[in-house]
């Protein structure tokens, strides 16, 4: 033990995207070393020391069976627990799976689907256990994430706003592509964080950060079929990476079920 | 030390890979290897499964998540595979684009395998923050190259994990001509600390070995293999067409991996990734890094798999040098992408992800609609030759002590950077000695 702030990440189903970002702080990875003690990160280290940790971050969603009991652990290990991705925070692309047969899913991978343990549904880590911070993003943004550690080394909140992508094109400057070129764009409904990466490169927002707080989803599809959007596609736009997010999920099955739609 | 009892060895989680995975090994009294396992834990994500369904554009986007290590390679492999499909072909500048984008990836992930990864086996440290203490140039030159890659990315893909621009076509916007000649200075920089690094890393120790698996890399002309090509080369004296991939590569499922284990047709291993492309194609490389590879004690073939952290080096110098050449000779094409109408068909795409040879191959409907999906990643084809690895290093090392023996095999295993996210995913070491 060092005395400096216990650090440690952990995997569950996920690509390592959001993992990745905390060695992609090229310039701040070496101080940060210094000022914490890493104590589990196995992507980057093969020292692997027992809980307590100060801070967990968790990427990744529940899929299995083991990994539903291994979150309460780590958990039980962790003072502060924070929650990396749409993955973590909504399941992840791999929530597909949520809304489909897993069963038939295992067997058009897996020529002998009896070897293969999953779960029907991809969960977020809220799901199972209580977190203390959900970072959004398919990847997060690496500012965001070095804001997140340095507010929890601090004791205080870490400054993330849940408003929605279009702040961040004004912020930027960018022209509305929703308006100046007739593109569809998730923006209004998406949680800023991005940076407004997609309009700054002339294409529409397709909601890799999630729901922005209390987003106005009915008027998007609305504005999305005015587009000429078919309605097959505005469901697909919403199934993506953030798909079983409760807004998103509401979202696509509006358009699924026009009776709902009419109601909201 | 000798051992006449059984003997099994453990790793619960290998280190400094990318995803989940164990290694299980286990020999009998009599010194010979009865299991040499690579588990690769790592829950499946069924893509193929849920590609099914969705639009042909969506492909790239969808398939970036499979790895958020080389996403780069799967937004490409997607896109030939299908442009391949609604017959298209995407030449000229944008194709440079592409490559370009591809040389942001390799050199970022090359330069983390090489500098965080994989040099702490050779210098004996649990991580490369800890080999920072004592080697901080070398790390801070690793990171500033990896910066770089990143950098890179982001100016073409906008951003380095799961770009954004890229679309089936072409790209949504194209940079001009002036944004990627102010980048250029910064590349030449990095080429300096890559030819640096490429010493650096000659000067380790490295253990004998042979892999003596047959080779496959994707044959791009008279360039060395990257964004595409023409095929698939081998060593053994053949090579065929990307169409024709399942008809000479087969993978089967084991039952201690999620990822499938695939052979060539007449059942050999065989190996994908930095050696097969440096020992199939070292002729191609440019100028510098060529002379590199010289200067590091490399041959016209490399087949030790610990040297491959030379050959990555290497290989980093080859594609800065290719992306400062792209930047040079680049013009704006006049649109970003070229217009690929969906029609009914097969399509196959393959590119050199940084650790191998990436297959898609993608049935789709009149509509556009995916009916089909096949991914062969890079780890899942070597995993049998890392297997085939570890059983001819504990017959040859088999009088070292259970802590360097388990040392020993998991660096073999790193030796190759393997990807478990890619292949479904990575990895835990077991040695079994009773
Ligand atoms: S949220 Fe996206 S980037 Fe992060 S781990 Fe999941 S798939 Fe990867
Ligand atoms: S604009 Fe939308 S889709 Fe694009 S990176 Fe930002 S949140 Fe993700």
């Amino acid at each position: 033990m060092t005395g400096k702030p216990r650090l440690a990440v952990f995997k569950f189903a996920s690509c390592d995207g959001c993992q990745l970002t905390l060695l992609d702080c090229e310039d701040e990875l070496l101080a940060l070393a210094d000022t914490l003690e890493i104590a589990h990160f196995t992507e980057a280290t093969r020292t692997s020391l027992p809980g307590p940790y100060d801070l967990a971050l968790v990427e990744g969603s529940i899929t299995t069976p083991e990994d539903a009991e291994r979150i309460e652990r780590v958990r039980a290990d962790s003072r502060f627990l924070v929650v990396l991705g749409a993955c973590a925070t909504a399941g992840g692309i791999q929530a597909l799976r949520n809304f489909g047969d897993v069963r038939g899913f295992t067997e058009t991978v897996y020529a002998r689907p009896d070897y293969i343990s999953t779960l029907e549904h991809s969960t977020a880590i809220a799901d199972h256990v209580p977190v203390d911070f959900e970072l959004r993003g398919c990847p997060i943004d690496r500012g965001q994430l070095l804001e997140v550690i340095t507010a929890y080394l601090a004791g205080r909140k870490p400054r993330i706003p849940d408003r929605s992508v279009c702040y961040e094109c004004k912020a930027r400057g960018v022209v509305c592509v929703s308006v100046a070129d007739g593109t569809p764009c998730l923006g209004p409904v998406t949680h800023a964080g991005c940076g407004a990466i997609c309009p700054a490169f002339r294409r529409g927002c397709f909601g890799c950060f999630g729901p922005a707080r209390e987003p106005n989803t009915p008027a998007l599809v609305r504005l999305l079929r005015e587009q000429g959007e078919a309605p097959e596609h505005i469901a697909r736009v919403f199934r993506t990476f953030n798909a079983a997010s409760p807004a998103f999920r509401a979202a696509a099955e509006s358009v699924d079920d026009p009776d709902r739609e009419v109601r909201s | 030390m000798t051992h006449r009892h059984e003997r099994t060895l453990r790793v619960g989680s290998l280190a400094r890979v990318e995803g989940e995975g164990a290694m299980h090994v286990r020999l009998d009294a009599g010194g010979r290897v009865r299991e040499a396992r690579l588990e690769i834990y790592e829950p499946p994500r069924f893509f193929e499964a849920f590609l099914a369904g969705r639009a042909y554009t969506e492909a790239p986007d969808i398939t970036a998540r499979v790895c958020g290590i080389c996403p780069v390679a799967y937004q490409m492999s997607a896109c030939l595979a299908m442009e391949d499909a609604c017959g298209v072909t995407v030449g000229g500048q944008l194709a440079e684009l592409r490559r370009l984008l591809y040389c942001g990836e390799w050199i970022e992930s090359h330069a983390l395998h090489v500098h965080l990864l994989h040099a702490p086996d050779f210098l004996g440290y649990a991580s490369g923050i800890d080999m920072a203490r004592e080697h901080r140039a070398d790390v801070e030159r690793g990171l500033e190259i990896k910066k770089t890659g990143n950098a890179l990315m982001a100016l073409v893909g906008g951003r380095a994990i799961h770009p954004v621009n890229v679309r089936v076509g072409g790209f949504h916007r194209v940079p001009s001509r002036s944004e990627l000649a102010r980048f250029a200075p910064e590349l030449r920089r990095a080429l300096e600390l890559a030819l640096e690094t490429v010493i650096w890393v000659a000067g380790f120790d490295f253990p004998a070995a042979e892999a003596k698996h047959r080779l496959l890399a994707v044959a791009q002309g008279d360039r060395y293999p990257i964004d595409g090509g023409q095929g698939i080369a081998t060593d053994a004296g053949y090579g065929f067409r990307t169409a024709d991939f399942e008809d000479y590569v087969f993978e089967h499922q084991v039952p201690h991996s999620t990822a499938l284990h695939a052979e060539l047709a007449d059942g050999s291993t065989y190996l994908t990734g930095p050696l097969a492309r440096y020992s199939l194609h070292s002729a191609k490389l440019t100028r510098h890094a060529a002379a590199a590879a010289r200067a590091a004690g490399l041959d016209a073939e490399c087949r030790n798999p610990f040297r491959s952290i030379i050959v990555r080096a290497v290989e980093t110098v080859y594609a800065i040098e290719e992306a400062l050449r792209i930047i040079d000779a680049y013009e704006p094409p006049e649109r970003p992408w070229v217009a690929v109408p969906p029609r009914a068909g097969r399509g196959h795409g393959v590119t050199e992800a940084p650790r191998g040879l990436l297959y898609h191959r993608y049935d789709i409907a009149a509509d556009g609609t995916i009916t089909q999906a096949r991914i062969v990643p890079p780890t899942a084809q070597n995993q049998a030759a890392i297997e085939a690895e570890l059983c001819e290093l504990l017959e040859a090392h088999q009088g070292l002590g259970d802590a360097e023996l388990t040392d020993l095999c998991e660096r073999a295993i790193r030796n190759h950077d393997p990807c478990i996210s890619c292949s479904a995913h990575f990895l835990e070491l077991h040695l079994e000695r009773s």
